[in-house]
This record gives structure tokens, sequence and C-alpha cells, in this order.
């Protein structure tokens, strides 16, 4: 069995190939000329270019955070280059402007750049990222008849300024930790979200991340800002080509739920991994952190199959009272990856509400680790927590930890942790095999089965989207 | 149709079986017994193809195909079924979707279209009827969290809607009470019929008052030692196997 195992492992990056574009790219480096650059690029208010630099000589006196169960030599950010942008890019971002090789790079993906139906209700919008660039946003204009905004982060700076001075950086300061500020300083695209008082989005929101452009690092800044009673469900996506080299991702994630407002933030995170020989593959760092308002409620469901080092933790700010935080992650790791994810709830306000699912899966020679914090301060009246934490080994070399951190200071609070660890084994293979069923699908039903209470909170399209990447990421890794 | 002839086997290079011979024809019921260690569900192991079970002699013929060529799961789909002694949990697979997976896999090697939904379900159904399983248990997942008798009746369940050429028991009356016996052994024989052989290991007697086999076989030091009919289980019953041993 074990042959058939390291046979199926070898399983193929689907989505590993490079487009042939002419880039506007910047030459490796950082210094306060590059990030003056990036800002002339985007054509940004000069009040834009100033936070950056604040960003920047914060960055300057930090230190890359090294607490997470993670081994990868340090990351040379003088190598990087932080701006890249696909040319022939329509200003109006229109699929129909777009270049044939970028239009036919989101067919092979299977991201939806037209708009299709005369009827939002249950459709997707794209904002599609290229490298440092959106490239196309689809129903832009008819969501804005809606009052919706959902415009890349460039273009908000100018069109609602307003709005991104008042809330950028509120929820992840820039200088909250190492690559929150290297991002502050250095963002180029993301996507920007609003939606007004009382309106309840009726389609998906999404964004499609992809890196293409070789030694260049994607630092997008996503902001969607929930307005009270509103509601919203926000999906990303993202893929980058197979390349020797590691290459960085560090992005920043700021939602705002205002009193009565509910966000639904959806992840399938597919970075190339790295091959079988842990050899290239993305060093994805990301912040996301979220804040809810009187009675408001953010979730955050994740699906990590990607990157090579994975450094991640979705979190909510439970801020007004009886708000709610819920974090669904499924974080998968083969071969040679390394996952440290979780997520931090922070409760403020009384009677506020968490619930945290994490289901962590191990294959190869991959380590995983759930680290997540729960934080009841001292005005949390009758705040609740209940964590379940549940790990899956498959084979005899991969690694599962749990570092759950939990603060406690109201007497009334209550906190909840469960925890398992199995292991898919030998006879619960060859039991589905001696029913004809073969090693492949057999792990399969069994990884699925361990993940479904996550995959019911993803919207449909994406549960399925998840499961057969699912199936791809794990094939036959049975040890 | 199932032929094995002279077989040897070893597990982690410790021979086990040492020149086994056994043939079973379309209908017939075989009951192999004996002593602890003797090489009895190293036997059904071997038949099903386990990682760990090294055949290093003989051959297995089945319907005219090399059994040992084939992979675990080709030799289920070919109808080969065997009954655990300790059916493992598979917790978060429902009963329905692995019963529904082994199906189609089978059906899928047959050439047959997967069935649909609707006609599944009522097969389900009604062969959860017939052992006296609730239906809620097609929802709970494999053998999760179920009795040992439950767990038995689960792998009949199994057999039923897998309907094999040829079904292996092993030890499937070993933690069961009287009453739970006399459930599996009813649908043991409910599954009886012409074309269908069985091979019923078991150390004790007792399950074979209730599925009474045409032959009896006693299996010592990994060979056959002695084939008889049903008496010859009741003779072991009183006299032990300390008698065939001493032959041997």
């Amino acid at each position: 069995m074990t042959e058939e195992i390291t046979e199926l492992l070898k399983t193929d990056y689907e989505a590993g190939f490079v487009t042939d574009v002419e880039s506007d790219t910047l030459p490796p480096g950082l210094n306060e000329h590059v990030i003056r650059q990036i800002s002339e690029k985007n054509g940004e208010p000069e009040w834009m270019f100033q936070w950056r630099m604040k960003a920047y000589e914060s960055w300057c006196k930090m230190k890359e955070p090294r607490w997470g169960h993670l081994a990868y030599p340090d990351v040379d950010f003088d190598q990087v280059s932080y701006y890249s942008k696909p040319k022939n890019v329509d200003d109006d971002h229109s699929s129909d402007g777009l270049d044939p090789e970028l239009q036919d790079t989101y067919e092979k993906l299977g991201i939806p750049i037209r708009e299709q139906g005369e009827s939002l209700e249950g459709g997707v919008a794209v904002d599609a990222i290229f490298d440092s660039a959106s490239v196309v946003t689809t129903y832009r204009k008819r969501l804005e008849e809606a009052g919706i905004i959902f415009m890349p982060m460039s273009e908000a700076m100018h069109q609602h300024a307003d709005l991104v001075k008042k809330y950028l950086g509120t929820v992840v300061h820039q200088n909250d930790n190492f690559y929150s500020a290297l991002n502050s300083a250095v963002f180029a695209a993301g996507t920007f979200v609003y939606i007004p008082k009382g309106v309840r989005c009726p389609m998906e929101l999404s964004t499609y991340f992809r890196i293409n452009e070789k030694n260049t690092g994607q630092f997008e800044r996503t902001l969607v800002i929930a307005d009270e009673g509103s509601y919203v469900s926000y999906l990303e996506g993202c893929t980058a080509p197979k390349r020797d080299e590691n290459q960085l991702h560090a992005a920043v994630v700021e939602l705002v739920a205002l009193d009565n407002a509910e966000i639904k933030y959806s992840t399938v995170q597919n970075w190339y991994p790295g091959d079988g020989d842990g050899k290239g593959g993305i060093y994805n760092f990301v912040t996301k952190r979220g804040i809810c308002h009187h009675n408001a409620k953010i979730s955050w469901t994740q699906v990590e199959t990607g990157s090579s080092v994975t450094w991640k933790y979705p979190s909510c700010i439970l801020k007004g009272d009886n708000s709610i935080g819920e974090f669904y992650s499924v974080a998968i790791t083969n071969k040679w990856q390394q996952a440290d994810t979780g997520t931090k709830m922070i409760h403020l306000g009384k009677n506020t509400k968490s619930t945290i699912i994490s289901k962590g899966i191990s294959a190869g020679d991959s380590q995983n680790a759930y680290r997540g914090l729960v934080r009841m301060g001292k005005m949390a009246e009758g705040a609740r927590n209940y964590t379940q934490c549940d790990s899956l080994l498959i084979g005899d070399q991969c690694g599962a930890h749990t570092f759950p951190y939990i603060e406690s200071r109201h007497p009334t609070a209550v906190v909840e942790h469960e925890a398992t660890t199995s292991k898919v084994s030998d006879d619960q293979l060859f039991l589905c095999q001696q029913r004809g069923v073969d090693v492949e699908k057999a792990v399969s039903m069994i990884v699925n089965g361990f993940c479904k209470e996550v995959f019911q909170e993803l919207p449909k399209e994406f549960a399925v989207e998840a499961c057969k990447l699912l199936e791809i990421t794990l094939e036959g890794s049975v040890g | 149709m199932l032929s094995i002839h002279n077989l040897e086997a070893s597990v982690e290079d410790k021979p086990i079986l040492k020149g086994l011979s056994l043939s079973v024809k379309p209908g017939e019921v075989h009951a192999i017994m004996g002593p602890n260690g003797s090489g009895k569900s190293t036997l059904g192991h071997v038949l099903a193809g386990r990682e760990g079970y090294e055949v290093t002699g003989g051959s297995v013929d089945f319907f005219g195909t090399d059994l040992t060529e084939l992979e675990p799961e080709e030799r289920a789909r070919e109808g080969l079924f065997l009954a655990f002694q300790y059916p493992v949990e598979i917790p978060g697979v429902s009963n329905l979707e692995f019963l529904k997976a082994a199906v189609d896999a089978k059906r899928e090697h047959a050439g047959l279209e997967p069935l649909d939904s609707v006609s599944f379900i009522r097969t389900a159904r009604e062969s959860c009827q017939k052992v006296d399983l609730e239906q809620s248990f097609l929802k709970r997942g494999v053998n999760e969290g179920f009795s040992g008798g439950e767990k038995k009746r689960n792998e009949l369940l199994q057999m039923m809607m897998l309907e094999p050429k040829i079904a292996i028991l092993d030890e499937t009356d070993s933690g069961l009470d009287i009453d739970a016996l006399q459930v599996v052994a009813k649908g043991v024989n409910a599954m009886r019929n012409e074309e269908r052989g069985f091979v019923v290991v078991t150390h004790y007697q007792r399950l074979l008052n209730y599925i009474v086999p045409d032959y009896v076989h006693v299996l010592a030091g990994g060979r056959i030692v002695k084939s008889g009919g049903k008496e010859l289980a009741l003779q072991l019953e009183s006299e032990g196997y300390g008698w065939l041993e001493a032959d041997k």
C-alpha cells in the first residue's frame, strides 16, 4: 500500500502554468523610492503615500516573526520585486478589453470574468487581480445601482477617499505586525467593498488572486465595510505558477461589520505548494481580521490546501455587545508543506459568542499546526466560546500540533475547548478496499467526512471546488 | 469456483499457511475450524489480499483467475467478500455513502451504470430490515459507536448489498450473545443459494448449529489436517483439537 500511496502523492498542481504577458515590473528591493513609485503608478493621493511611509518606517524597526511552528530560511526582502503590472490592462477593467493571454488564463483557471445573466441574484462578481493589478472587475456598475461599492482599492482611494481614510488600517494597524507593516508600505491591488445600510448584497462578491511574474511578491489589501444591518458574502481564491524559488504573498484583509451587519468571508487557498522534494512554493504570510460592532456577525471559513508555508490567523474583535465571531477551517498539508494557522477571538462586549471549528489534515512529510487565542475581556460578561480542534494524520512521517491560548478576565465567561487527533488506519483502508473501494476514493471519503462541518459553511459552488481540491491535494497520501 | 492449492503464506517472514488446499463449489458451505494460531484468520486475509500477508507458494484460482494477482479491491469487485472478525469504525463516513461507493465500484467493474439514488436507498432500507438494523444506521458513520452485534449485522448488510459470489466469515460469532448470533445466522442462511459459496471460519461449533455446513475442515499448523461432514464439528466440540495435533 505504501508504494501505491507514494505514487499517488505525486499528483500535479493543475494551476502551475505561466502566462506570457509583458509586464511593468519594478526591480527588486525596498526603499522610499520604491514606495514612491508604487504610489505614483497607482496614481495615489499624497496622504496615501504618507500613510505608506509611516508603515515602512515601522517595518524597518521590526523583526520577522519566528514563533510559528515553521522552519524555512530567512526571506531576503531585497530580492523581491514589490510591484508588477501586466501591460495592456484597460482602465475600465472590462473583460472585452482584456489581453487575450489573460482571458485564456482565467478560462483555464475556471474564473468567470464575464458577466452572465440579467439577474444579480445568486451570481458571483469577480475582481480579478493579476500580480499587482486588478485586470477585470465584473458587475461593478450594476452593483453600484444598488448602492454597493465593489472596486479595486486603488480607485476607491480617489472615489471614496472618505471611507478609505476612515477605515483603512483601523482593524489591522500599519504596525500590527511585521507583515502587516510590509503590506501597508507596498500594497498595490486589492478589493474595496462597501454595503450600504440595510442592504443585503444579492450576489457573492469575490476576488481571485493570481501570481504570475517571477521574483515578485503579491501584497494585496482588502477592505470590506458592511454598514448597519447589511449582509455580504465574500469569496476569495488564488493560484500561482510552479517555480523553484519561493514567492512571497503578504496580504491584509480588514472587515468592518457595523451594528447588526453580517459578513461571511470564505477563502479557498490554493497557492503553489512546492514540489515533492519541498522545492519552491508560496510563503503565505497573511493578516486577516474583522471587527464586529453591536449585534454584528463575522464568519470566516477557510480551506487551506496550498502554499509551502502558511502563517495565517483570521480573527474577530467582538467589540459590540451580542456580537458573534465564527471561524471554520480546513487546513490540509501534504508533501513538505507547513501550516501554522488558526484564529483569535477577542471578546470585548457583553454576551459575545464565538465558535471555532478547526480541522487539520497532515499527510506526507508535512507539519500542520493549529494556533488559536480566545480572550475574554474585563467587560465580556456572559461571553461564550466553543472551540473544536481536530487533527487527522495520514501516514507516519507528518506532524499535527495544537497550540490553544485561553485568557479569561471575566468570571462569567465560558470557554470550551475540545480536541481530537486521529489517524487514517490501515484497517480502515483495508475495509474500504475489501468492499471494492480503492485507496484513493477511500482516503477522500474519510477526509471529506472529517471536514464535513466546515464544508457545509462554504457557499455551494465553493464547496464543490473545495472537495475537488482536497482530492487533488491528498490523492494517495497514505503511508 | 474457488480452488486453493498448496497455499503457503507468511506474515512478517513467519510462515503461517504451509500448504493449504481447499476447493469450494457454488452453493457449498465450508466450515474451517481449528485451534488458536492455526492460521484460520490468516486464510481470510490472504484470500482478500491484505497487505503484509505474503503468498510464498501455491495457487488460488477464482473462476479461472489467479486471485493472488489481483488488488484487494479487484478481488472484492470480482465477488469475494470478507466479513471481519473486528469491523473497524470509519467516523464521518456515513454507512449509506460507504455502501453507495462500494456498490458503484462493483457495478462499474461489471460495466454497469451506477444505481440511481432512489433505487439505491430503497434497496439499502430493505436490506436494513432483513438484518434487523434501524434505518437510522444508514446515516451514522460506518460502525461508529455500534455495539458488537450491530457491527456484525452491518457486515451482513454490506454483504447483502454487494451480493458476493463467495463470502468468507471470519469468526463472525466472536463477541456475540446467542440472540445476536441467531440474527446473524438467519441473515447468512437467507443468502445461501445455489450460486453462492461460503467459507465459515470459527473456533466454536456453536455457530454451526445455526449455519449448518456441508463440509467441516480442521486447520492445524497451517494446513488442513482433517475434513468431514457436519458431524466432525460435534466431535471436535466434545474431544477438542488435541487428538488431531498429536496425529500430525
